[in-house]
């Protein structure tokens, strides 16, 4: 604790470390990132006119409290204009200001108003996102291609500096192709923000909105949720990769193959040898299951029971089963049935059942994970 | 200690020990009860502001849980607008409405006692729910103020008695509301028309209106949201038939003329302060009094403007835009008259004066961003991001705590009978002005950059500003020392001040409160003055 | 304030005072009525004006006041696409038979979707309707809908539900694609909502928390 006290109290007396993040200083931004697509790009431009009479009007303000401050002040015994708010621009400044500010405002609404215009713009896209905010990850799926890829923060060890900006599996999407978002939610509000991109719209539990984009540039886009979802909002980033056209039909076609395979797998009926099950399982047990229960399958007791040596792990079958696919009520265990498919959690059970000298001999197969759904 | 009841004989000398401020029905007294129990809750709100910038002065997870970082930002946005800016203006309000309107007390002095009472009850309900979680209490609130559901369904007991706390807060805020706004209506002395009033006392007769109309609907939004959660309604639950959203208009119909609650004591406050420092009627006082009641009836239909990423219609998105940037219009004109208030008077820089100077020109930065965030296409680039954390706090550091600061050593003298330290008064001035734009400032840049609000980490492509806004924030923090120093300082000592402390006090106003002795006797204007 | 008041003119002020503090009463009991009072205006400023909200959604479209219009069928192609949502971590499935149609403004279409409960307790689901563009909120009719009502689930019980619909001709012309989107909720909601932390790093454990990487899909 101590030690983690210190280390911002070492830094603020060096001010030298400021400037940590000097690697990424390419990111480095006073502004919004560059935009890349007509909505943003309108927006942009809408952010920069409102930024500079932001910045007219404060230079009016300074100057004036400048020259007054120098000019009107009892020190240099300046008489002070008692019958000043009496004359012809005291009678109808409650007139001529609001005047003026209502000008100012009017021009603004104006060009507001047609951005606004943009980004509903209703013309027919050529790719359907659809992007899901769960407690805490992004899930996104391609309506036309029936396509479903699942994004979570990259740890801290793979991402390095693009940490909380880089994300596992990054959404792809093709350049110069009109892409409209759809966005929804499924347990408290988010808001999927990628600022060079797209506008942001809530993602409601219950509601769809959209938004669109044409992306014109290739390159890797970052965002955040924006909108407060609780414990994990700060580690649920966003990261979209733009690619040519046709890369990204090469890179759908295939992924469309890697489903299909997979379905094909599961569907063949196809009786899985134990070390073939062993090989698999491992790598999944160790991606999905060792933070809980170790890799050792040692567990976290009593939270976490242990694998090794388990009574379910060595018992019956069909008991280990349903915990796997169903969780454990009342513990901490999920229910994994609507998480991996039959073949993977045919894999896990496998693994667990043979691991750590568990050595039931048990191979078991998708078929049974089917069976026991 | 049964001495101070209403038979008391109001020529004794005022009750001595814990019972005069028990059961005190004298307004002086709890006014100073308001005001420093305003200024512990600035110290433990403020304490919460330090530790979230500790935390964010390095990315990573420092010392916070997430949870409890969440939990701090949403209880420091409780206690900064409830527990600070709302009593101190009450406070401030119960010293002064009667005495420069020239009552003997409050219209209603029992119920004063109460409103007042209510607060360390709700100050208390408030901690528990920040310790609750400790002990087994569930989720801390981990949801920012604005309390959406379904996050705030999530959330375990704390959040049970944060809408206690929000129950009591609004009873309290009300009763004072109901007393002032009575005071001023019925207990001005002779001769003292509406239209000669200081404006100080038409900004509170505008915010007690305010809070009248839009505390209850917090109230309401708040008991619906405990009934979702435990009596099984459903009015924001989708699927018993509820919208989560309706609970944010709730929310925001009383959030935003809360803005205003927030902003009109101090608008009232520079009021009486520019001309005093000006030597100079205050220029528009007409325009001043309707500039308010234009904002009142403005603040009050233009909420969702909070809200425009929720997917409304272009129609209702309009509507709700072009009335955000008329909003500008009342606003201008307000900062306005009081920079010509300015010109061509005989200015000096008292500190209250240096004060109102700062207030103005940040609060009209801050008006800047808000026409900036009140245009809807950019405002779906800049919602739920820093920048808008940036606005919010240079509209509400300048535009209401400022500005009771500079009410506090602008009365200072009358109330406590001396002079504070002028020298150390614009210490703190430099000091405070310049740690807290060295704390907003460059939350703008990081908000443009992408950084959204209420994350306890964050990307290294942000550090740099989060240092800056830390360092700044320490700095911020640590010179209220100085504040509590030099009104401690004040009120044990120093030089003797004259009933009219200030040169230029009554131009332009009637300014009964410096016709009394400073500080003024227990009981004053027990035989109304008459005003000419 | 109290005896030292005597004189008559403070007598009416008395009055006065106790008529604003009852104003001003009555003025914070109403406001606290209205917060109620939203609850219904909401939802009918919502269905009247036809803005985006659940209640808008939701809401029910007579067979008869469909046919009045069925005679304007119109020649314009509208794609209308399906999307499914389950809320909440629950082990059910939910997707519509069909992805997308092509329709027709005026003609009544029927289609279903599929739901099934994977878990070993019976659960009663509300669907909520969701419709994207805005502007096609208060155009596309719904005839029949499963969301109409609740649908109670037995373990492992699987069902077709039905939904008919027609679209309004009078659907601005700029829009040609609509979404028609549920979400399934569990009526009992205290189960589902609750989150899993686990993967979400603490202090002290930067380094190792963010390990646990969870590939669900």
């Amino acid at each position: 604790m101590s030690n983690r006290f210190l280390k911002p109290c070492t830094a603020f007396a060096l001010p030298s470390l400021l400037l940590t993040s000097g690697a990424v200083l390419a990111e480095y931004k006073f502004n919004f990132p560059e935009p890349v697509s007509p909505v943003t790009k309108e927006v942009f431009d809408l952010h920069m006119m409102t930024s500079a009479v932001a910045l007219i009007i404060m230079v009016l303000v300074t100057i004036f409290f400048v020259y007054s401050i120098y000019k009107f002040r009892k020190s240099k015994n300046y008489e002070p204009d008692q019958e000043f708010h009496k004359g012809w621009f005291g009678t109808w400044s409650w007139a001529l200001v609001p005047a003026i500010v209502l000008g100012i405002d009017l021009t603004i609404a104006g060009s507001a108003s047609s951005t606004f215009d943009l980004i509903e713009d209703k013309t027919p896209a050529d790719l359907t996102v659809k992007v899901t905010g769960s407690q805490w990850k992004w899930t996104y799926e391609y309506m036309e291609d029936d396509v479903k890829i699942v994004s979570t923060l990259l740890p801290k060890e793979e991402a390095g500096e693009l940490y909380l900006r880089t994300v596992d599996n990054p959404l792809v999407l093709p350049t110069d192709r009109r892409v409209r978002f759809l966005h929804t939610a499924t347990d408290v509000l988010h808001a999927w923000w990628v600022p060079a991109i797209a506008v942001k719209k809530d993602s409601i539990p219950g509601y769809i909105n959209e938004t669109w984009t044409i992306i014109e540039k290739e390159g890797n886009y970052h965002g955040q949720c924006a909108e407060n979802c609780g414990t994990g909002h700060a580690f649920m980033p966003i990261q979209v990769n733009a690619i040519a056209g046709e890369e990204f039909d090469t890179w759908m076609s295939k992924q469309k193959e890697i489903k299909l395979a997979k379905m094909a797998e599961a569907a063949s009926g196809k009786v899985w040898a134990l070390d073939e099950l062993m090989t698999k399982g491992e790598e999944l047990y160790n991606k999905n299951c060792s933070a809980c229960h170790k890799p050792d399958g040692s567990g976290i007791p009593p939270v976490f029971p242990p694998l090794k040596g388990s009574a379910i792990a060595l018992g019956d079958v069909s008991k280990h089963l349903e915990v796997v696919i169903k969780g454990a009520s009342g513990t901490a265990m999920a229910a994994w049935g609507n998480q991996l498919d039959d073949l993977e959690l045919a894999a896990i059970i496998t693994y667990e059942r043979n691991a750590w000298e568990n050595n039931t001999g048990d191979a078991v197969q998708p078929s049974d994970v089917k069976a026991a759904r | 200690m049964s001495t101070t009841t209403t038979h008391e004989d109001h020529h004794h000398a005022p009750p001595t020990g814990f019972g005069r401020w028990l059961f005190s029905t004298n307004h002086k007294d709890i006014g100073t009860m308001y005001l420093i129990f305003s200024l512990i809750m600035l110290f433990i709100g403020g304490g919460m502001a330090m530790l979230i910038r500790a935390e964010l002065f390095y990315p990573g997870l420092q010392f916070l849980e997430p949870d409890l970082f969440n939990n701090l930002v949403t209880v420091h946005a409780i206690i900064m607008v409830f527990g600070v800016v709302m009593p101190a203006a009450a406070g401030m309000a119960n010293w002064m409405v009667p005495l420069q309107i020239g009552a003997p007390d409050m219209a209603l002095p029992r119920l004063n006692n109460l409103s007042f009472w209510l607060l360390p009850a709700a100050a208390i309900l408030l901690m528990l729910s920040v310790i609750v979680p400790f002990f087994g209490g569930g989720t801390p609130v981990n949801t920012g103020w604005t309390l959406y559901p379904p996050l705030s369904i999530q959330s375990g007991m704390g959040m049970d008695l944060l809408i206690f706390t929000m129950h009591t807060l609004g009873i309290s805020s009300i009763l004072a509301a109901i007393n002032i706004v009575t005071t001023i209506i019925n207990m001005r002395a002779p001769g003292l028309t509406m239209m000669k009033l200081p404006l100080f006392i038409w900004a509170w007769l505008f915010t007690g209106i305010l809070l009248i109309m839009i505390m209850p609907a917090l109230a309401g939004g708040v008991t619906m949201l405990l009934f979702d959660r435990h009596f099984g309604t459903s009015f924001f639950d989708a699927a018993g038939g509820g919208d989560p959203v309706l609970f944010q208009h709730l929310f925001w119909f009383f959030g935003h003329p809360e803005v205003y609650v927030l902003l009109l004591p101090s608008i009232g406050v520079l009021g009486v302060i520019v001309p005093t420092f000006s030597r100079k009627p205050l220029f528009g006082y007409k325009s001043l009094v309707w500039g308010m009641g234009v904002l009142l009836l403005l603040g009050m239909v233009v909420w969702a403007h909070h809200q425009y990423t929720i997917g409304m219609s272009v129609a209702a998105t309009n509507y709700f835009m072009i009335g955000t940037i008329l909003i500008s219009i009342p606003v201008g004109l307000m900062l306005f008259n009081f920079m010509l208030t300015m010109w061509r008077g005989a200015m000096t820089f008292e500190t209250p004066m240096l004060f109102a100077i700062a207030i103005i020109v940040m609060f009209s930065f801050a008006g800047t961003t808000g026409v900036m965030l009140a245009v809807v296409p950019a405002d779906l680039q800049y919602h739920d991001t820093y920048f808008v954390v940036a606005h919010f706090h240079y509209a509400l550091i300048p535009g209401a705590l400022f500005g009771l600061y500079a009410g506090v050593f602008f009365w200072l003298p009358k109330w406590t009978g001396h002079m504070y330290n002028e020298t150390l008064g614009k210490i703190f001035f430099w000091w405070t002005t310049i740690g807290f734009n060295l704390t907003f400032f460059p939350q703008h840049f990081s908000g443009l950059a992408g950084m959204p609000r209420r994350i306890v980490d964050y990307s290294v492509q942000f550090v740099e500003f989060n240092q800056i806004s830390s360092i700044g924030a320490f700095i911020f923090g640590l010179s209220h020392l100085l504040f509590v120093y030099i009104i401690i300082q004040t009120v044990r000592g120093g030089e003797k001040a004259a009933d009219k402390p200030w040169e230029g006090a009554q131009i332009g106003t009637p300014g009964l409160e410096w016709t009394l002795s400073s500080p003024p006797p227990f009981h004053s204007f027990e035989t109304p003055p008459t005003v000419k | 304030m109290n005896e030292l008041n005597q004189d008559p003119q403070q007598e009416t002020g008395k009055r006065s005072t106790k008529r604003t503090v009852a104003t001003l009463a009555l003025v914070t009991i109403l406001m606290f009525g209205f917060a109620f009072a939203m609850v219904p205006l909401y939802r009918l400023v919502c269905s009247v004006t036809g803005i985006n909200s659940i209640a808008t959604n939701s809401g029910r479209t007579l067979a008869e006041n469909i046919v009045t219009t069925t005679d304007t069928v119109s020649e314009r192609n509208i794609t209308v696409q399906f999307d499914a949502t389950i809320n909440g971590n629950v082990a059910w499935e939910f997707r519509p038979s069909v992805r997308s149609i092509v329709v027709k403004p005026g003609e009544k279409t029927t289609i279903s979707y599929y739901v099934k409960n994977h878990s070993d307790e019976a659960v009663v689901t509300q669907s909520i309707p969701g419709v994207t563009p805005w502007q096609a909120t208060k155009h596309l009719k719904k005839i029949e809908c499963f969301c109409f009502d609740t649908q109670t689930l037995q373990a492992g019980e699987a069902k077709d539900m039905g939904l008919q619909f027609v679209i309004d001709p009078e659907l601005p012309d700029d829009i040609s694609t609509i979404t028609l989107s549920y979400t399934i909720m569990d009526t009992n909601r205290s189960e589902s909502l609750t989150p899993n932390t686990d993967n979400i790093p603490t202090v002290g454990s930067d380094s190792t928390a963010s390990n646990n990487k969870n590939t669900n899909s």
